[in-house]
């Protein structure tokens, strides 16, 4: 009986599968890792050296000490972009995991086509950034009475439609497999209890819903400060006022210090101070609402 | 185990089969192009040096508006960096001074025809010479004009320009075309306007104060003949000014190409697609860029360039000689000099073929007619694409009606200022 119960656990717990993985686990890993410390690990060390230094070339560098994050802190330019980012950021934020969410709730009620439509739902996700900002900024700018690039909030609300209309769909799919996994139990006692439809979703749905809202509010938030494709190909920072581009976001703001030769360094520390930022604020956003889930 | 140690020999073996490349002793030439409408001439060219001479020739040209990126990236490859690339103005000698060879004295410069086009670095050295030279201005379907009833002799100065495009732009309706094609601020039309256009203000304030290298900053002295011409742009022209940034440059050259507007800015270069879409080298014409300033009567085409050879001074020196060497041979062979006068039109050596493009003749007969260049001024911006950005946004929005021209003068004046200070 007890050889018939391990071969029962699975055959991964079989020593004969164990002692290789122990043993050469480093192989199965040392590719992936390699390509992580190649493309991620030593740039990004790279990086943090270089924000110190004027450069043109990453061969041609001089130190500067903290010349480089004293002038991004100047910088009207960035200052306006950390703004109008967190702005976009916060509105997408709400709207695409409000929606999100509402179209999942309707979608995980056995309509007809509910499939269909998931599947339509999620395909603008599978769209390049560029292409989509391009073909949307053409449809966008037809039929406004002025360019997205003239007038700041057209800029301002055609970003968060693209950025809807791309991500609804991710988002969709995660609280699909979240809803799904409610407990039916619960939600047949609540039935019983004679507990109302607003009730059910607010104390019964949401918090067994939350790891997906984690993830969700994470990546929407995460992607909202990260904008850079579509924000180039919309309306590239324009328009511009005494110098400062009204719709330019962080990543963008970067990318086009980085042109001039002289700026890089200034924009490698503002490309640090982004790291630091977007990374913090994921976290107290991860601690937040990790708090509020409830095991299952 | 044992598996393992040979999988792991294996790789070592695989490794250490691969040899670095032997230092060539006769040097090589690795050339970083800037135009891909010439690609394929200077693929052509590159392997008949080959045959001929047994150096190795490699070209490589960057995608349109990518040159300065992927400079920098070929660059950082020690051994394999570029031997022969191009720096366009003054901003590029400020980058690449370090990278620049000093040619004087060199075979090269002693074939040029003129010293005018070079680049100078800091102490005066020439680090870049100007390998062809091109003009713009306002290119004119003669015929088009005719039928509307104007002549080309009619146009002296801004004031008949804008007369006889008043004239044209008020009966549009009843010629089936209209004065200028569209102004387009897309990003594949707007260097016209924030580059060429611009220049007009910048040369004849440089002209009076007597400036011959880059300023820190600049006075916008004569702002309001920019504005003349913008205006003009503008107005007598099908396109919705409200609108502008959706208007590219293939569709301003589709508009002039199917005979929908009798003037179009841009320069010799347009030539070859002009003639093979269709237009005859007769109904062609160039005239000077004309916005409001005293004297303008006397004025030429704008003529200048943006393409100077630099030889990369951190190259070995068999690798520079080798590149001097093909240089000389570009300019002075037979196949060499006529690829250059296909591809480039007139260019300052001494071997130099004739052009058959019709908007070079025009700029010489200017010039014989002893009227005054209106040489590149903007060549001297500083942080060029920050600050034609900065342009391109004002005059949308001046255009479509939310900023007043101070807006412009902003992004021309204090922005030259900024862009200024961000590269020094």
């Amino acid at each position: 009986m007890k050889k018939k119960g391990r071969k029962a656990a699975g055959a991964v717990t079989s020593p004969l599968i164990r002692r290789p993985i122990q043993r050469q686990f480093a192989i199965f890993l040392l590719p992936t890792f390699l390509c992580f410390c190649i493309g991620f690990l030593w740039p990004f060390i790279q990086g943090i050296y270089l924000s110190f230094n004027k450069f043109s070339t990453i061969s041609n560098t001089s130190w500067v000490g903290f010349g480089n994050y004293v002038k991004a802190f100047q910088d009207d330019g960035f200052r306006h972009a950390f703004g109008f980012t967190a702005m976009v950021a916060v509105t997408s934020l709400v709207l695409i995991n409000v929606l999100a969410f509402a179209v999942a709730f309707a979608l995980t009620k056995s309509i007809r086509g509910s499939n269909l439509f998931r599947g339509v739902f999620f395909v603008p996700n599978l769209i390049g950034g560029i292409v989509l900002g391009y073909i949307w900024k053409t449809l966008i700018n037809s039929v406004l009475p002025v360019s997205m690039s003239i007038q700041v909030n057209y800029g301002f609300w055609g970003l968060i439609v693209v950025m809807c209309w791309q991500q609804i769909g991710y988002m969709m799919i995660i609280y699909i497999a979240g809803l799904q996994a409610v407990p039916e139990d619960m939600l047949e006692a609540a039935k019983i209890d004679g507990a109302s439809g607003w009730k059910t979703l607010w104390h019964i749905i949401l918090p067994n819903v939350m790891p997906s809202i984690t993830i969700c509010t994470f990546l929407s938030l995460t992607n909202g400060f990260k904008l850079y494709d579509q924000n180039l190909v919309l309306t590239n920072g324009a328009p511009v006022r005494r110098g400062v581009g009204m719709t330019e976001m962080l990543a963008l703001n970067i990318a086009n210090n980085f042109t001039t030769a002289n700026q890089r360094g200034v924009a490698q520390a503002k490309a640090v101070l982004f790291f630091i930022l977007v990374t913090t604020i994921a976290l107290v956003q991860l601690r937040l609402t990790r708090s509020k889930e409830v095991q299952q | 185990m044992k598996k393992l140690l040979a999988v792991l020999l294996t790789l070592a073996m695989l490794l250490g089969m691969v040899s670095l490349a032997s230092a060539d002793e006769t040097g090589k030439v690795y050339y970083l192009n800037f135009k891909p409408e010439a690609d394929q001439a200077w693929q052509d060219l590159a392997k008949l040096y080959t045959e001929q001479t047994g150096v190795e020739v490699k070209v490589l040209t960057a995608a349109s508006g990518t040159y300065s990126d992927t400079l920098t990236a070929e660059m950082e490859k020690k051994d394999a960096a570029p031997t022969l690339f191009q720096i366009g103005n003054a901003e590029g000698v400020a980058t690449w001074a370090d990278y620049a060879l000093k040619l004087d004295g060199t075979d090269l410069m002693n074939e040029m025809t003129t010293a005018d086009f070079n680049l100078k670095n800091a102490n005066g050295d020439t680090v870049a010479v100007g390998y062809c030279y091109e003009a713009y201005g306002i290119i004119t379907n003669v015929a088009l004009l005719q039928k509307a009833g104007h002549s080309l002799d009619e146009i002296k100065d801004f004031a008949s320009l804008k007369a006889v495009a008043d004239d044209i732009h008020a009966r549009a309706a009843e010629l089936g075309f209209d004065a200028f094609t569209s102004a387009g601020l897309d990003g594949s039309s707007s260097w016209r306007f924030s580059g060429h256009l611009t220049n007009m203000p910048l040369f004849y304030e440089f002209r009076d104060d007597g400036i011959t290298e880059q300023p820190a900053t600049v006075k916008g002295t004569y702002l309001n003949a920019y504005k003349n011409i913008w205006d003009l742009y503008i107005t007598d022209s099908a396109a919705d000014p409200a609108k502008l940034s959706g208007y590219t440059g293939g569709a301003a050259e589709d508009e002039f190409i199917n005979g929908q507007a009798v003037f179009f800015q841009n320069g010799t270069w347009e030539f070859a697609t002009l003639t093979e879409k269709g237009m005859k080298a007769e109904e062609l014409t160039m005239l000077p860029i004309y916005c409001g300033v005293e004297g303008e009567e006397n004025a030429a085409l704008c003529a200048g360039t943006e393409n100077c050879w630099a030889v990369n001074a951190k190259a070995s020196e068999a690798d520079q000689k080798a590149t001097l060497d093909f240089l000389k041979w570009v300019v002075t062979s037979e196949e060499g000099t006529k690829m250059m006068a296909e591809q480039f039109g007139p260019i300052p050596f001494k071997s130099a073929k004739e052009p058959e493009n019709v908007f070079f003749k025009v700029a010489n007969e200017y010039l014989a007619a002893g009227k005054y260049v209106v040489t590149w001024a903007f060549n001297f911006t500083p942080d060029v694409d920050n600050w034609r950005a900065g342009i391109v946004s004002a005059l949308e929005q001046y255009s479509a009606g939310t900023a007043d021209w101070g807006e412009v003068e902003y992004a021309f004046v204090d922005g030259w200022a900024k862009c200024y200070e961000a590269t020094h």
